[in-house]
């Protein structure tokens, strides 16, 4: 790809690196957040570490491609390889910043599911939670990625395998529900975040996309900025070109981003 | 003296029952038993119950070969693509039960049974239908602080499988790189079957007794197999053979598919010499990268 030229996934990954902060201590699962973070602590968060279930612990970007969190290149020069329960224990003791998260169905609350869905054949079996419940759990907060597609936006998702806000308001303490939830979703077309009562709401679109098209495909009237924040919806930044040099550097042959 | 544990694969996968519950593929995509869970395949061991965190591939073959009929696990598909075909294909037709779990909740069960108590509390869990569905997990208030948490019941397999970079013949080994539940599988099981990439002198293993992390006293037997986790990667070995991973997904999506994968890949190769020689790939890593000496003394 020449030029200033970018995939929806390109611009996932810049979006998603924008939500590590420097010093952060993310927890990273695979594909995009996997870049992201490589991103982030190659440009506005060198101090930012990365953790994975498998047990990895990393504060610089892998030497060589990743197609997975234990691919050669991740445990080279990493901080540590330890094991699952030492990472889920810092996640449990409330350590973790941001955790990243995926989905087949999103609801209004940020609720995920990744375990089945239901079709006109009858349900569909998905591969599961892995680690995203835990993630979802005992994150002090989480953001989302997902592909912008009609039938992942769900009034009530068939199975609430990562909770997100619940049914709002205050579930999560009331349910003893640990980490902070979601606090940002975003997608091929748009940026999200989640209001004082734990509701979806449209913050960004990306460039070129209509505001139409994407509320068209909520099964729920979606809030945006200008009724939680009062002010309008913006357009997402799109990647910068030192930006998307990196994510074509981790990503050569895009994988995962093209 | 002790004794030598050492057996060949095939002898050593011959001591694992048809029924038994088997722990697998526990340091997640790294360090996959695939060579003896093939052997498992070729063996037609059945009515297995399988029990790991993120299983990756193997599970779904040996679901593929139908000799499973309970999974244990957070997730079960393919790292590189989604799906696992065959997983999805026997939970829709009724074929497999499956008990759903988080990684930390299977970390947990493993790590109650390695312990030797009967759960562990955790704050995760709570507010997801992983818990909500679950006939295992309960929920309790803490005694001390009254706050609510979900207890993870042990769990103990009957058998352990995993693969290490070497091994003493008694099966005192070596392992290094990424863990996931590696420890806790092996403490937590009855009898635990270490696969290695080299048997070596018992002396290499005490040179550096920091990196024993599985001591010969929990091990059943040991069995000597290089390229034993291929496709997936071994720390300091060879790296992830992504291309058999998409080649698998877009072969196994029917079960025609995957009798005839399984036909290629396994019940036409009777060990993992004949298995390795149809991998073309130089999968070893580019640049060796060998850690600081450590000294002990005395």
């Amino acid at each position: 790809m020449d030029g200033d030229a970018y995939t929806d996934r390109e611009l996932m990954v810049a979006a998603a690196a924008r939500e590590i902060d420097d010093g952060d201590v993310a927890f990273v699962g695979m594909r995009l957040p996997l870049i992201a973070f490589q991103v982030a602590v190659s440009t506005h968060a060198s101090n930012a570490r990365s953790v994975f279930e498998s047990g990895v612990v990393r504060d610089t970007p892998a030497d060589g491609f990743l197609h997975t969190m234990c691919d050669l290149p991740n445990l080279d020069r990493a901080v540590s390889t330890t094991s699952m329960i030492d990472i889920m224990s810092r996640l449990q003791r409330g350590d973790i910043d941001v955790g990243f998260l995926g989905g087949a169905e999103i609801d209004r609350y940020g609720n995920l599911n990744t375990t089945r869905v239901a079709s006109d054949s009858g349900s569909v079996r998905l591969p599961g939670s892995g680690g995203a419940c835990d993630i979802a759990c005992l994150s002090q907060r989480t953001v989302v990625l997902m592909a912008h597609e009609p039938r992942r936006f769900v009034r009530d998702v068939t199975y609430n395998t990562s909770p997100g806000h619940g049914d709002g308001g205050d579930w999560r303490e009331r349910e003893s529900v640990a980490g902070g939830g979601p606090d940002a979703l975003v997608t091929t077309k748009a940026t999200f975040g989640f209001d004082d009562g734990g509701e979806l709401y449209l913050e960004s679109l990306h460039p070129g996309v209509d505001f139409d098209d994407v509320v068209a495909d909520f099964p729920w009237d979606l809030r945006t900025a200008a009724d939680v924040t009062g002010e309008s919806v913006d357009r997402t930044d799109p990647p910068s070109r030192p930006v998307l040099d990196l994510i074509r550097e981790f990503d050569p042959d895009g994988f995962w981003t093209r | 003296m002790p004794q030598s544990k050492v057996r060949d694969l095939s002898a050593a996968v011959d001591l694992i029952d048809s029924g038994s519950s088997v722990a697998l593929g526990l340091a997640l995509e790294h360090a996959i038993p695939f060579a003896a869970g093939h052997e498992l395949i070729r063996q037609g061991t059945d009515d297995l119950t399988l029990v790991g965190p993120i299983s990756d591939l193997l599970f779904d073959q040996l679901i593929g070969a139908e000799l499973v009929e309970t999974v244990r696990a957070a997730w079960v598909g393919n790292v590189s693509t989604g799906t696992g075909y065959n997983f999805r294909r026997a939970v829709e037709e009724g074929n497999l039960d499956v008990e759903n779990h988080s990684n930390f909740s299977v970390a947990l069960s493993l790590k109650a049974g390695a312990m030797g108590v009967p759960y562990l509390p955790t704050r995760s869990l709570l507010g997801s239908d992983v818990f909500a569905e679950s006939e295992r997990f309960r929920e309790a208030e803490d005694p001390y602080s009254g706050d609510r948490l979900a207890l993870v019941p042990a769990i103990r397999p009957d058998w352990s499988i995993v693969h290490v970079q070497r091994a003493s013949p008694y099966g005192d080994a070596h392992f290094w790189g990424n863990s996931g539940v590696t420890f806790e599988g092996v403490d937590a099981a009855t009898e635990t079957l270490v696969v290695a990439e080299e048997i070596v002198d018992p002396a290499v293993i005490k040179s550096d007794p920091s990196r024993t992390t599985i001591t010969g006293d929990s091990v059943t037997a040991v069995a000597e197999v290089p390229y034993g986790c291929h496709p997936s990667p071994l720390a300091g070995r060879y790296n992830r053979d992504n291309e058999h991973y998409v080649d698998y997904a877009e072969r196994t999506t029917d079960r025609a598919g995957t009798a005839e994968w399984l036909d290629e890949w396994v019940h036409s190769v009777p060990n993992r010499e004949a298995y390795m020689e149809r991998v073309e790939k130089d999968l070893r890593p580019t640049e060796r990268t060998v850690a600081a000496e450590v000294e002990y003394g005395r």
